[in-house]
């Protein structure tokens, strides 16, 4: 059984404790702690992203930034490495952020990686999310793709019709035409939805034949991860040495 | 500019998340099913605009087109963009959970702001130059003010983030001119093709 099989809000739901418990670790220990059960816990699930480094290098394109200006810029304790000097804090600090963005990552991706948007959204139900919220990230994400193909049929008709993406008023003033015309479109498109559902018996909330079971290897799971936080709570406050 | 998780103190965590809390209550409260198809579609479209490439010298930049959207949906701009967020969270992970709140009340507020100084400055100066200004003001705003906001969360959250914090400002700087422009243009367009959209 994997991972992915569980329970989505389960998954869901643990993901967010995790999310919210390594956010506020402030010792480095505990983050490489989270890391370390952030990587096996991607092991074992195995998501089924084809996209997993580009949206690595997506989370670590701040973190690089901040490497390049806190160790620099941050007061404190000075280092150097030749001509070049560093501050203590800032090296630190750069590390425990590395640390706990990647360990989020991991655990994030772990649990809710390969989740399609509508499972989360109702999973997002289940644990409580306003219906209409709810509603519309289940649309959203319905949509989301739909509206991406329609961006690439403006964008080949006008590639089609010569033009050519440059820097200069000429071409923004054509992106922002057809940015313009994606969103009349949108909104036309939500008009015409929205009739065809009413006629539907639409009345506010979604219905589905697919019901959640949780089951016991949820149950192992969520022991599973809440022993890993206890853990890392002992760690940050010092009672255990790692 | 998303701010990565990890990075900020729990007070600003905290606090972005109430705020951000309370403008989606606002944003939520007044629609209604109907009302809400069309924000989900336009959130969808604002999605996929903010993944688009706008040429700028050398190199490209990408859009955050929170100024249209507030211009487009007001308070209603909270909600959409969340749920965008969630999305991309999901789909690409850009910024993750716990900055959720600050990343939403960075965007979605600015955008409220922008629309306010839209519609004032469209009754000051009437007609399409007026409106023309006033989107161009809407679009630079939207980004000026995302990108302050975020150099705050950053400064509050640690005093060695100072200069980060600047330095992330200066970064908006150039895409606040593009984004200006832009909504300028598509807002001109939309008001000649549909106008009833501006009113919504």
């Amino acid at each position: 059984m994997t991972l992915s099989a569980l329970d989505p809000r389960v998954r869901l739901g643990l993901a967010a404790l995790t999310t919210l418990c390594l956010a506020l670790v402030q010792q480095i220990s505990s983050g490489l702690l989270g890391l370390v059960f952030g990587l096996g816990l991607l092991r074992l699930a195995r998501p089924a992203v084809t996209s997993l480094p580009r949206r690595l290098a997506a989370v670590n394109i701040f973190v690089l930034f901040l490497w390049c200006v806190l160790p620099f810029t941050m007061p404190g304790e000075q280092i150097s490495f030749g001509w070049l000097a560093a501050s203590l804090p800032g090296l630190r600090l750069s590390l425990l952020i590395t640390l706990k963005a990647n360990a989020i990552f991991c655990v994030f991706q772990a649990l809710s990686g390969d989740m399609p948007p509508s499972a989360a959204g109702r999973a997002l139900e289940g644990l409580g999310c306003p219906a209409k919220l709810v509603f519309l990230f289940l649309v959203t994400g319905r949509y989301v793709h739909l509206l991406m193909e329609e961006w690439q049929t403006l964008m080949d008709a006008a590639k089609l019709r010569g033009f050519a993406p440059r820097a200069g008023l000429r071409a923004w003033r054509v992106l922002a035409c057809l940015l313009g015309l994606l969103l009349i479109r949108s909104h036309e498109r939500s008009r015409r939805v929205y009739e065809a559902m009413s006629l539907r018996a639409f009345t506010g909330n979604f219905r589905t034949v697919t019901l959640f079971q949780t089951r016991p290897a949820d149950a192992i799971l969520a022991l599973v991860v809440l022993l890993f936080l206890a853990g890392i709570a002992l760690t940050e406050m010092g009672l255990v040495h790692v | 500019m998303h701010v990565s998780e990890g990075v900020l103190s729990p007070a600003v965590l905290g606090a972005g998340a109430a705020l951000a809390a309370l403008g989606t209550a606002v944003g939520l409260r007044r629609p209604d099913y109907d009302r809400l198809m069309t924000v989900a579609l336009l959130s969808a479209a604002f999605f996929v605009g903010s993944l688009v490439h706008i040429p700028i010298g050398p190199g490209s930049v990408h859009l955050i087109l929170n100024g249209l959207l507030g211009v487009l949906l007001g308070w209603a701009a909270f909600p959409a963009i969340l749920a965008a967020l969630v999305l991309q969270a999901l789909l690409f992970q850009y910024g993750g959970l716990t900055v959720l709140g600050v990343n939403t009340f960075n965007m979605a507020f600015s955008g409220v702001l922008s629309a306010y100084a839209y519609r004032a400055l469209v009754r000051l100066l009437p007609g399409p130059r007026g409106r023309k200004a006033a989107a161009f003001c809407g679009g630079a705003l939207g980004v000026a003010l995302a990108g302050f906001f975020t150099a705050a969360a950053l400064a509050f959250s640690d005093e060695g983030f100072l200069v980060a914090a600047k330095l992330l400002f200066l970064a908006h700087l150039p895409v606040m001119a593009v984004e200006g422009v832009i909504t300028l243009f598509a807002v001109t367009f939309i008001a000649r093709v549909r106008p009833e959209m501006l009113n919504l």
